[in-house]
């Protein structure tokens, strides 16, 4: 690219010396912070100066990186290494939910959790071999340009860009609602305001700069944030077990967890009924549900836009390959981190607090609890008064803290494994600002991923195809603006069911766009009438089993023949359906997640969260039958095809259009 | 035209190459991935040597991870062979 700048290809020259400064520079700011907390600096503007201190990084970092070429914009100028692409898919891949939530989901469900570990990471392996380098070759700047390039047109395009932004939106507002919560929780800020100021992080980078501003913050943000991951989980494991490998030690965590098990049930401090054993299966899920999960959450990465998109901007083929590889080497480090993470903490809950005087139980509980997110005996755990008052109140309570007693929220696993392990605050603040890196890289993803597909397919392709370069680039900024604006105000009414709803993007991904990808590489009879119908039929299924289970249940009951779900561990139903549809509230449509019926029927007992093991071969079967229907594609969209399937030579895009 | 005729066949090996490397591949995963977890209650009943931890619960916790990332690297360089070997990879 002629027009590249000198100060561009020294950058990249020079990629392995600037972060391994930026990275020295970082855990120096670390050190300095934990000195001046020695020196009586106190927490609150420690926290303060975390958080500032990474924003402002990211900042500069995107208004260095501003550009004003489409390809830039969009791709990064297909001119970033495979491993720094790598880190940057990372962090772009793990959220708010994987840095502070998935911990503290193997610590309730135990072995039943990890479907969800293996599921975000073996999705990478159908990334690398079915998809991502063809759509490299291919030389999309968004996975709807392929659709519309390999289906004929825009009608394709459209339902790309339907299937795109229904499964990018729900997904980025859990982000910035997640940016919030960390924001509130360490900075003692408004929630609402803490959205807003999250959002002005999001923006500095991604709109100045589009897709290569967010590339370098993106490996900026993966430093921080695996750093802030294994620190305290290394620590706590050396002072442990004399050893700084958790990932390693934590075999005897749960050896450990098993014997007490055992002890507490002996002891009277659990029931059989109640306590869930760490290591064995499908407790909390049936098989079918657990192994639904992960191929749902597999399929589901393919397919998910701002993943795949990442791929788009390296600069060969063979580095798209490689750069699949380090980026699950990059996620691997964190995934593997989680169960040591929920081990270690459930040992020192057995230990320490389940058969513990409730007189007697150690401070830093009473610091989440103040927060509501412990409660022992049903009360906020805020003082000792208050919890022994409230087991008082229980008849027969034996003055210790039994499992039954005992609730905390999932997202306390990590935020207070620092506390546990005793370590000073500053340790604390490290993992807020990695808490809030992993927020923001994949926030920043994917508003680029919906901001594209808006202004690049929408408005270029399908309004105006001769608007000018500045227009467009104009248009991707402002509609980035409106996209980020109406996701963080979504996110500042705190909706119920924003977690949830990440999960479906997973499977509204996969139905929606999996088999019509695989179909376009993989099979050249594939045609654009199929693909449109198996689109249509394979994202529609998937979209009505959630939403008919989620908010018309009773509908469900009484149209579609859907069942109650069943007990995992006892097989029995979850409700009696017969009861609640003669409730007077069964055929409420849109009820809360306390409704008798909400999200608890279904079809074959499977949870709407893998609706796409519905949808995907559905989708699969209308490809396969419309295509060989009509009449093969043209000999010239076959030779593309081909085209696509050998790395060697210019992308076929250019091509086309040369 | 001989030289498109060579071009054809070239193509076709080199897919059906990259095909079967694919089922390959795909095979690995759908082990990893599922069938080994399906035994996941009598693996638990063997105890990792030294570390301790259960078969099962360790396979779905790390081993299955450790394949993953192994297979993806090695993916890389397998398809690159294939590529260089049928004439269609980029050039370095």
């Amino acid at each position: 690219m002629a027009t590249k700048s000198a100060g561009g290809s020294d950058f990249l020259n020079n990629l392995g010396r600037v972060y391994g400064i930026y990275t020295g520079g970082f855990l120096a700011f670390v050190v300095l912070l934990a000195v001046l907390e020695q020196i009586g600096v106190p927490n609150k503007i420690l926290g303060y100066l975390f958080v500032f201190f990474t924003l402002a990084v990211y900042a500069i970092i995107g208004v260095l990186s501003r550009t004003a070429q489409v390809s830039e914009y969009y791709v990064a100028g297909r001119s970033v290494p495979a491993l720094y692409n790598g880190m940057a898919t990372g962090a772009d891949w793990m959220s708010a939910a994987s840095f502070v939530g998935m911990a503290g989901t193997l610590f309730l469900l135990g072995y039943d959790g990890i479907a969800w570990v293996l599921g975000w990471t073996g999705g990478f392996v159908l990334v690398s071999i079915l998809i991502g380098p063809y759509l490299r070759k291919f030389g999309a700047y968004t996975v709807p340009d392929f659709l519309a390039f390999r289906y004929g047109g825009n009608f394709a395009r459209g339902l790309g860009v339907l299937v795109l932004v229904a499964c990018s939106f729900t997904y980025v507002t859990a982000q910035i609602y997640g940016t919030g919560l960390i924001a509130s929780r360490f900075l003692g800020m408004p929630f609402e305001l803490a959205v807003f100021a999250g959002l002005v992080g999001i923006l500095v980078c991604s709109m100045l700069g589009g897709m290569r501003a967010v590339t370098w913050t993106q490996v900026a943000q993966y430093i921080v944030l695996i750093i802030a991951y294994l620190t305290p989980i290394v620590i706590l494991s050396t002072k442990k077990y004399g050893f700084p490998i958790p990932e390693l030690t934590y075999g005897q965590a749960i050896a450990d967890i098993t014997a007490r098990e055992q002890q507490m049930l002996a002891a009277g401090l659990a029931t059989v009924a109640n306590l869930k054993p760490h290591i064995s299966p499908f407790i909390n899920y049936t098989p079918l549900n657990f192994f639904a999960i992960i191929m749902c959450m597999m399929v589901g990465t393919a397919s998910l836009p701002h993943i795949l998109m990442r791929y788009f901007t390296t600069p060969s083929v063979r580095e798209a390959r490689q750069s699949v590889a380090w980026s699950l080497l990059f996620i691997f480090l964190l995934y593997f981190s989680a169960p040591a993470y929920a081990a270690f903490s459930k040992l020192e809950v057995y230990t320490n607090i389940i058969g513990a005087d409730v007189s007697a139980l150690k401070p830093w509980i009473f610091n989440w609890g103040e927060l509501g997110l412990i409660q022992i005996c049903g009360k906020n755990a805020g003082s000792i008064d208050a919890i022994v008052a409230a087991c008082k109140a229980i008849a027969g309570h034996p003055g210790v803290v039994r499992l039954q007693d005992f609730v905390i929220n999932t997202d306390v696993i990590v935020l207070s494994t620092p506390e546990i392990a005793g370590l000073p605050y500053v340790i604390s603040g490290l993992v807020a600002a990695g808490g809030l890196a992993a927020a923001l890289s994949t926030a920043d993803g994917l508003l680029l991923a919906i901001a594209n597909a808006l202004s690049h397919d929408v408005y270029y392709k399908m309004i105006d195809p001769n608007a000018p370069t500045v227009r467009r680039l104009m248009v991707a900024r402002v509609l980035l603006l409106i996209v980020a604006v109406v996701a963080a105000a979504t996110a500042a009414t705190k909706p119920g069911d924003i977690l949830a709803m990440v999960g479906w993007a997973f499977s509204l991904a996969m139905a929606g766009n999996f088999p019509a990808l695989i179909m376009g590489v993989w099979w050249k009879r594939a045609t654009a009438t199929g693909a449109v119908c198996g689109i249509i039929a394979g994202f529609g299924l998937c979209l009505f089993y959630l939403v008919t289970t989620r908010y018309f249940p009773g509908a469900g009951v009484q149209y579609f023949g859907m069942t109650s779900l069943l007990n995992p561990a006892t097989g029995a139903p979850l409700v009696d359906i017969a009861k609640a549809m003669a409730l007077p509230n069964a055929m409420e449509s849109f009820p809360t997640l306390a409704h008798p019926l909400a999200n608890k029927v279904g079809w074959f007992n499977l949870t709407n969260i893998a609706c796409g093991l519905l949808g995907a071969p559905l989708g699969f079967a209308v490809i396969y039958v419309v295509s060989l229907l009509g009449k093969a594609p043209s000999a010239e969209m076959q030779a593309y095809v081909d085209d696509i399937r050998k790395p060697r030579g210019r992308t076929v895009l250019d091509e086309k259009t040369a | 035209m001989p030289d498109t005729k060579d071009l054809k066949q070239r193509e076709e090996a080199h897919w059906a190459k990259t095909s079967r490397l694919m089922f390959m591949h795909l095979g690995v995963w759908f082990f990893f991935g599922f069938v080994i977890h399906m035994f996941v209650v009598p693996l638990n009943k063997i105890t990792v040597p030294i570390l301790n931890f259960p078969l099962g619960f360790y396979m779905a916790a790390q081993g299955s991870l450790i394949v993953f990332v192994v297979m993806l690297f090695m993916f890389a360089k397998q398809q690159d062979k294939i590529d260089r070997e049928f004439g269609f990879a980029e050039e370095d």
